[in-house]
């Protein structure tokens, strides 16, 4: 059987199985099921909620950033666990307390204020639609591969599963099919890792092998790719390169952006009670910590595997032969991969072999020129397929692709989906009928809903051919805007009476203008390529990267609501009681059903 | 008034939780795993320095420490103020 079947196999496999449990869990009592989270168990909910939290930004390409980058990039390792520490301390005791359903409703009725509410929502889909792009990044790498088209159309076939994917929608809220999510998505991650981590340190915890010790050398493993990676001109994997102020910054951005994003927020609402949404949070952090305590390894193993491919004979001897790469079958992968346009090579100086290494080095300028070669040859290598590709790297089994792709697909599409439903029900639920018109029919609801859909897709497509970054770039974005605009009014809301409605919608409107301008002048106004007057090589202020600018965005938001609800209105007496009522556990109503 | 000024301490209680955990949030993930880094980095872990391994997964370990220790803790603290569900 060839890899093509046996991709199509689990990819339809995997499929099938949300489907069956989907329809047998409503076959079952539709009220049990429905409502996730009310009456399952903590342990379970946190599953749900790491399925739905985990994207194509973590499963296919944060590894990738990682690997060739090293130390710089733990960015994201820390930002996107550390924020939960902020939802579980700071927000979701309390907002299952208050008891309403939307991130949007706590805002308008804790600032009693319909204006407040509607910007909520704005924040919310702009927030939301910027992080579908990123997903769309992720689903045309892996419809490409697995399909052996070209990006482009890998995307565009990619769009077309995802929206029927979000209109059959329903199993969307099912807890249990986000659990077989879950399931497939860590069982994918995981697998190749373990073979990967035995193949090079022996041992098979890929988190504890990736402070191991490299079998083939005898040195640790991070040591040895240290090594590798500085004799080919390359930055040392474990030295830190970047600049401090701004690792700082993107951390934060993504930390307080992981605690504003309505989609993750939302889970906490429905808990049974006060008290497990405490530990709920703990559990679903438990089930991200498995991806993400792996995918320090992953990437460092892999980058450790490809050097060894391109340089089979060490860093000093021979590059690896374009003969070898066409007829030899451990280098298969390499062409696969090329079809899709995401990965190139070129024999520049005609050799017959081609030449890895940083031609932007002067020590292997020099080398080089002693040996005539005239640039790096492997000349594209698209970050996000790293995931994705690397269990052919590693010469695994056909089955084991066959999952990855499985496991990456249901990533991607799992998350798109969910932040699609999230958009049309702000755009018709929210925006049309509880402002524009109150008096829409529910057929003309679910109209809007479909038809807002439709439309967040396509933008989403369209930019995701051109994409403004790499997947994780683009999510990290998504969570920079959400960190400026939700998380402030969401925490000022509890932790403060003194914040009133005009505060809180100035605070809010402020932080998301600076920040969304920001990212535009450095990625493009509305992310369309080339309208841009800065890039995050050389940015407007500093050494402030458009990624990292949420934390900015934030404190701006901070301040603002301070300054103008000082110079307003109190808040009244009723609203200062909803606010100790939210404090305290006691007289928590039933979770509300969705 | 009684249950008024029983509220007060629980919330005072609670933002001293709050506050201490945050702290050691930020220690093991800016401070051991970007900015106090070069202070650790006598400390070899694995072929590379503690920093490393604080930035790359030990700053996950202690972030489900904080929450679990939070929950449990708050749990508690609701009891013993009569503010927890029944």
């Amino acid at each position: 059987m060839d890899q093509f079947t046996i991709n199509l196999l689990f990819v339809g496999g995997s499929f099938a199985l949300y489907i069956g449990i989907a329809i047998w869990a409503r076959a079952g009592s539709t009220s049990e099921f429905y409502a996730a989270g009310r009456g399952v168990h903590p342990v379970t909910n946190g599953m749900a909620t790491a399925a739905d939290w985990m994207s194509a930004a973590s499963f296919i390409s944060m590894a990738g950033l990682i690997a060739f980058t090293g130390y710089d990039n733990s960015t994201y390792l820390m930002g996107w666990t550390g924020g939960y520490v902020l939802l579980a301390l700071l927000l979701a005791p309390y907002l299952r307390k208050f008891g309403k359903y939307t991130v949007s409703e706590f805002i308008g009725d804790r600032f009693y204020s319909q204006t407040a509410r509607i910007v909520a929502v704005v924040c919310l889909i702009v927030a939301s639609t910027t992080y579908v792009i990123g997903q769309m990044t992720g689903v045309g790498v892996a419809f490409g591969r697995f399909l052996e088209v070209d990006n482009t159309t890998g995307l565009l076939i990619g769009a077309c599963v995802v929206f029927a994917y979000a209109v059959f929608g329903g199993m969307k809220g099912v807890t249990y099919t986000q659990v077989a999510q879950y399931v497939v998505l860590i069982t994918a991650y995981t697998i190749p890792t373990v073979f990967i981590s035995l193949q090079l340190t022996g041992n098979p915890i890929p988190g504890l092998g990736l402070f191991g010790t490299d079998v083939a050398s005898g040195e640790p493993l991070l040591a040895k790719l240290d090594q590798v990676v500085t004799e080919l001109g390359f930055a040392s994997y474990t030295a830190h390169h970047g600049d401090t102020f701004n690792m700082v910054l993107f951390t934060l951005s993504l930390m307080i952006g992981t605690a504003g994003l309505p989609h993750v927020i939302m889970r906490f609402f429905t808990v049974p009670k006060v008290s497990d949404a405490r530990w709920s949070a703990g559990w679903a952090l438990v089930f991200i910590a498995l991806l993400y305590i792996t995918a320090p390894a992953v990437g460092a193993m892999a980058r450790l595997n490809i050097t060894d491919m391109m340089w089979p004979n060490g860093t000093n001897g021979e590059a690896v032969s374009v003969e070898m790469i066409e007829n030899d079958a451990r280098y298969d992968w390499m062409e696969t991969w090329q079809k899709t346009g995401l990965l190139g090579w070129e024999d520049k100086n005609g050799d017959g072999r081609i030449q890895y290494y940083n031609d932007k080095s002067e020590a292997m300028q020099a080398k080089a020129a002693e040996n005539g070669w005239k640039g790096n040859e492997l000349t594209n290598f698209n970050r996000d397929i790293l995931v994705l590709a690397n269990p052919e790297i590693a010469n695994l089994p056909g089955w084991v692709i066959g999952l990855v792709a499985a496991g990456g697909l249901a990533a991607a599409l799992s998350t798109a989906a969910g932040l699609l439903l999230a958009i049309s029900s702000a755009v018709s639920h929210d925006l049309i009928k509880g402002a524009i018109n109150p008096g829409i029919s529910e057929k003309g609801e679910l109209l809007s809903a479909r038809i807002a859909m439709a439309v967040a897709i396509a933008a989403a497509t369209y930019l995701g051919l051109n994409p403004p970054g790499f997947a994780a770039q683009t999510v990290a974005l998504a969570f920079g805007l959400a960190a400026a605009s939700i998380f402030p009014a969401l925490m000022m809301g509890i932790f403060s009476t003194r914040i009133n409605n005009t505060g809180a919608v100035a605070g809010m409107l402020a932080g998301l203008a600076v920040t969304l301008v920001y990212i535009f002048l450095h990625k493009g106004w509305l992310f369309i390529p080339g309208t841009n007057s800065f890039t995050d090589a050389d940015p407007l202020l500093g050494s402030i990267k458009s990624t990292s600018f949420g934390a900015i965005g934030a404190a701006v938001n901070f301040a603002v609501a301070y300054v103008v609800a000082g110079m307003t209105k109190d808040t009244p007496q009723a609203i200062k009681e909803l606010v100790a009522s939210v404090r305290i556990p006691r007289g928590a109503g039933v979770a509300q059903e969705h | 008034m009684s249950e008024n000024s029983s509220n007060n301490a629980y919330w005072s209680t609670n933002m001293r939780i709050i506050v201490v955990s945050l702290i050691i949030w930020a220690l093991v993930s800016f401070g051991f795993g970007i900015l106090l880094r070069p202070l650790l980095s006598g400390i070899s872990v694995g072929g590379t320095d503690l920093g490393f391994w604080f930035a790359q997964q030990g700053s996950i370990v202690v972030f489900l420490a904080i929450i679990f220790f939070y929950a449990w803790r708050m749990n508690r603290l609701d009891r013993e103020h009569g503010v927890d569900e029944e």
